[in-house]
């Protein structure tokens, strides 16, 4: 389809690509796999009962997570987290693009949008549960309020740095306001609407769990606390599993999200290296 | 001079228009509860929040929770970018190593360090190391990440120079890496700090450890709003202050690279 | 040439910038007009204050007094009867845009059905040469080529003159040459009016069926001087007319004169 990455592809489509593939295969898989070789040897012959091998603890998974405690327990954490991240997003980049356009609304409301951002997330759960009370709504609001700051800041530092250039040709062309928006400024600003993006996923994943282990009876973040409260070992360090498979999973979705939304950006920046 | 002077009245009037965003939200916060909109029992009113706020300034107990709080985040932060930068420059430099670990670093920086806790309060109960293990977990990635970037970064004609002089191995350490690397360092250092006083505070609320984080747990299952509220500020103020400092220190002593560093390393 | 009606009309035209230690004037007093299908060059010597002058004619900028008249009618913002091209093609250019949609973006709030669209397009980016480019996106192309795909965003425009701003000043000297045949060109074949900004003598008196040379700052239009030769110009033979160095020896003797500040204001 283009010029550059063509010949870019042709070149690392020459010979010896099976003996590529294992490699990288080995690369990729060869120190995990020795990883867990150890853990589970030094788990079989340790008494240390906090740590179990992993066999056992996938075994744990399988009994724990693959049954109704799906539908109960990790579903309902899934749609609150997707829920949050999604209002972040929304209105994190809305305002963000409202405060970036208007040089002193930025002013106005610099010192204030600092504060908030440094306020630890977390602490934000008490105060949503005194005004919410122990309800959904608090903990898709709590993940809102900890994953919103990132996005907001960087739309707005994106929006600010739109190129002067740039944005004469719009003027000179009498592109109107809306297309302004869809056609330069957002376009423009989204590399650092994307770094808001995940650094908002993290936080969010985070005031998940805590909000479910803070005041929840139900939820990942809840049953993991329980497993642990009642020694069910092998279950806790199951639940943390799952949580770094949710983590993992995120991230990876951010990067094809990502990748195919700057795309552009990516392609720019290989142009410029080679 | 005339950078200056054109700047002057703009400066002020950032400075005046930042004071009234503030004031502005001060008032609105006030009249919420005076207006009934909230009950004062959910959002106190601002004037008892300061009041509260000064109140713990002049208290003892309250400078030993903070102390208590910024130990664990110090000890956290500086064992973690200890740990970060041997790990991450030998992973770095070694192109091997960085290809065999990139599967087990990308499985293990995204899980959420909270997710730890119940596995820090089996090992260690309620005392600080439990807080540590999180702090440390989670502020180790956003060092290690830098470094890693930092060191790999080493511009190819710098390089391909430094060999033609003949530069040695630690020559090589000293003058071109460590200054390619050093702003990438700071920055993790910067999001580090951020990060690990997150995890502190949070640590605190949930495990029960000492500090201001359990006197936010302590202050909302007592009803105790205003303090709940003041305590909110104080880790505000904190999280600011951590800002600020790990910024300035950032810009002080990375001034001259800026500009070849650009955005993407956020 | 009297059957050609006045297209551009600058009247007394000054622009004076101001700052906290004292106001700099950056134009003085311009005046000429340009009539339509001309293709008019504007030189001066370096930091004259050409670009200024653009984007008061462009409707960008302000200017401090004095008029501007497109078809008559006085020019306070941008017109649809002008469209720029920037020297800085690769910041004028919509990277996340392929070049299609780059060309076509303008377009969109104009009242135009979809087909009438798609052809003005299509048509424009023939015109240019870019007809197998027409899907990539600019930073996959040559400079040269982006800056082509400027000029076809702005042909597609339909504006009735085409102001360029040193368009060719970032290009090697080939490509160059060839995009100055492309003005041309489109010049003789369409009877687009161009208004050509260069600091490039050679350029000036090549392209030109008048050249404007300007003064040093504060600027006004020191001469303008018509050039008598054949419509049909190519790179070789026109170069090596004897009428053509005489031009060119000219109008490099009025900048000169221009840098010393050895001429008075009219």
């Amino acid at each position: 389809m283009t010029v550059h990455t063509d010949r870019i592809a042709q070149r690392s489509r020459g010979r010896g690509l099976g003996r590529r593939v294992v490699a990288s295969l080995l690369y990729s898989l060869g120190l995990p796999f020795l990883l867990l070789v150890v853990w589970g040897l030094t788990a079989t012959s340790s008494t240390n009962r906090f740590f179990p091998g992993p066999l056992t603890i996938l075994e744990a998974f399988r009994e724990t997570w693959i049954g109704p405690a799906f539908v109960d327990d990790v579903l309902p954490s899934l749609y609150r987290l997707a829920l949050g991240i999604a209002a972040s997003i929304v209105i994190g980049v809305a305002v963000g693009t409202l405060i970036g356009l208007f040089h002193w609304l930025r002013e106005l409301l610099e010192p204030l949008l600092e504060f908030f951002r440094a306020i630890p997330p977390p602490v934000l759960i008490p105060v949503m549960m005194l005004l919410l009370g122990i309800t959904d709504t608090m903990k898709v609001v709590v993940i809102v309020s900890g994953a919103v700051w990132p996005i907001l800041l960087n739309t707005i530092d994106g929006v600010r740095a739109t190129d002067s250039v740039m944005s004469e040709t719009a003027d000179s062309f009498q592109i109107t306001w809306w297309e302004r928006l869809r056609f330069l400024v957002l376009p423009a600003a989204s590399p650092r609407i994307m770094t808001g993006v995940r650094q908002g996923l993290s936080v969010a994943l985070i005031l998940m769990v805590i909000s479910e282990m803070f005041a929840s009876s139900a939820g990942l973040g809840y049953r993991i606390a329980y497993f642990q409260r009642n020694y069910l070992i092998a279950e806790m360090w199951s639940g943390i599993l799952l949580l770094g498979l949710v983590g993992v999973l995120l991230a990876a979705t951010f990067g094809v999200v990502e990748r195919r939304v700057l795309r552009w950006y990516h392609g720019i920046r290989e142009v410029n290296r080679a | 001079m005339h950078v200056l002077s054109i700047r002057r009245p703009r400066s002020l009037r950032k400075v005046v228009l930042g004071v009234v965003g503030l004031t502005g939200f001060l008032v609105v916060w006030q009249l919420i509860p005076t207006l009934g909109l909230i009950n004062s029992q959910y959002l106190p009113y601002v004037t008892d929040v300061l009041a509260r706020l000064a109140e713990e300034f002049r208290d003892l107990a309250f400078w030993r929770r903070l102390g208590h709080t910024m130990t664990s985040w110090a000890i956290g932060l500086a064992v973690a970018t200890a740990a970060a930068v041997v790990l991450g420059t030998i992973v770095g430099l070694v192109p091997v190593l960085r290809r065999a670990t990139h599967t087990v670093v990308e499985f293990l920086r995204p899980i959420p360090s909270v997710a730890l806790i119940p596995l820090a309060v089996l090992l260690f109960g309620i005392r600080m190391q439990a807080a540590l293990l999180i702090i440390i977990y989670a502020s180790f990635w956003q060092v290690f990440v830098q470094v890693i970037y930092g060191v790999a970064d080493v511009d190819s004609v710098a390089r391909d120079t430094a060999r033609s002089f003949g530069l040695t191995r630690r020559e090589r350490l000293s003058y071109l890496v460590l200054p390619t690397a050093l702003p990438y360092l700071m920055t993790g250092i910067r999001l580090a700090a951020a990060v690990a006083l997150i995890l502190a505070i949070t640590a605190e609320m949930v495990i029960g450890n000492p500090g201001l984080g359990r006197m936010i747990e302590l202050s909302r299952s007592a009803g105790d709003a205003v303090g709940l509220y003041a305590l909110v500020v104080v880790t505000g103020l904190l999280g600011l202050l951590v800002n600020l400092v790990f910024r300035f220190i950032e810009r002080r002593s990375l001034s001259w690279h800026q500009s070849v560093r650009g955005e993407e390393v956020l | 040439m009297p059957d050609r009606n006045t297209l551009l009309r600058v009247e007394h035209l000054r622009k004076v910038y101001e700052s906290a230690n004292g106001d700099v004037e950056a134009i003085g007093d311009i005046s000429f007009t340009m009539r339509s299908g001309e293709l008019v060059c504007i030189v001066g010597p370096s930091g004259c204050g050409k670009t200024t002058l653009l984007k008061c004619l462009a409707g960008l900028l302000r200017p401090t007094s004095g008029l501007v008249e497109m078809d008559g009618q006085p020019v306070t913002g941008p017109s649809p009867a002008m469209a720029v091209v920037f020297q800085e093609y690769g910041r004028s250019l919509y990277p996340w845009l392929t070049v299609r949609g780059n060309v076509e973006l303008p377009l969109r709030h104009k009242r135009l059905s979809r087909a009438a669209r798609d052809k003005l397009v299509t048509d424009a980016i023939d015109a240019v040469g870019l007809a197998h480019a027409a899907r990539s996106h600019p930073w996959q192309l040559s400079g040269g080529m982006q800056q082509r795909v400027a000029i076809a965003r702005a042909i597609a425009y339909q504006p009735e003159v085409l102001i360029m701003d040193e368009p060719f000043a970032a290009v090697d000297a080939q490509t160059r040459a060839d995009l100055e045949d492309l003005v041309r060109e489109l010049h003789t074949t369409r009877g687009i009016s161009v208004l050509f900004v260069t600091h490039d003598i050679d350029e000036s008196v090549y392209l030109g069926e008048r050249v404007l040379v300007l003064s040093a700052s504060p600027t006004w239009v020191q001469e303008d001087l018509a050039v008598d030769l054949p419509v049909e110009r190519d790179q070789i033979g026109t170069r090596a007319l004897p009428r053509f160095t005489e031009l060119r020896t000219h109008v490099y003797d009025q900048i000169q004169r221009a840098k010393r500040g050895q001429t008075v204001a009219p």
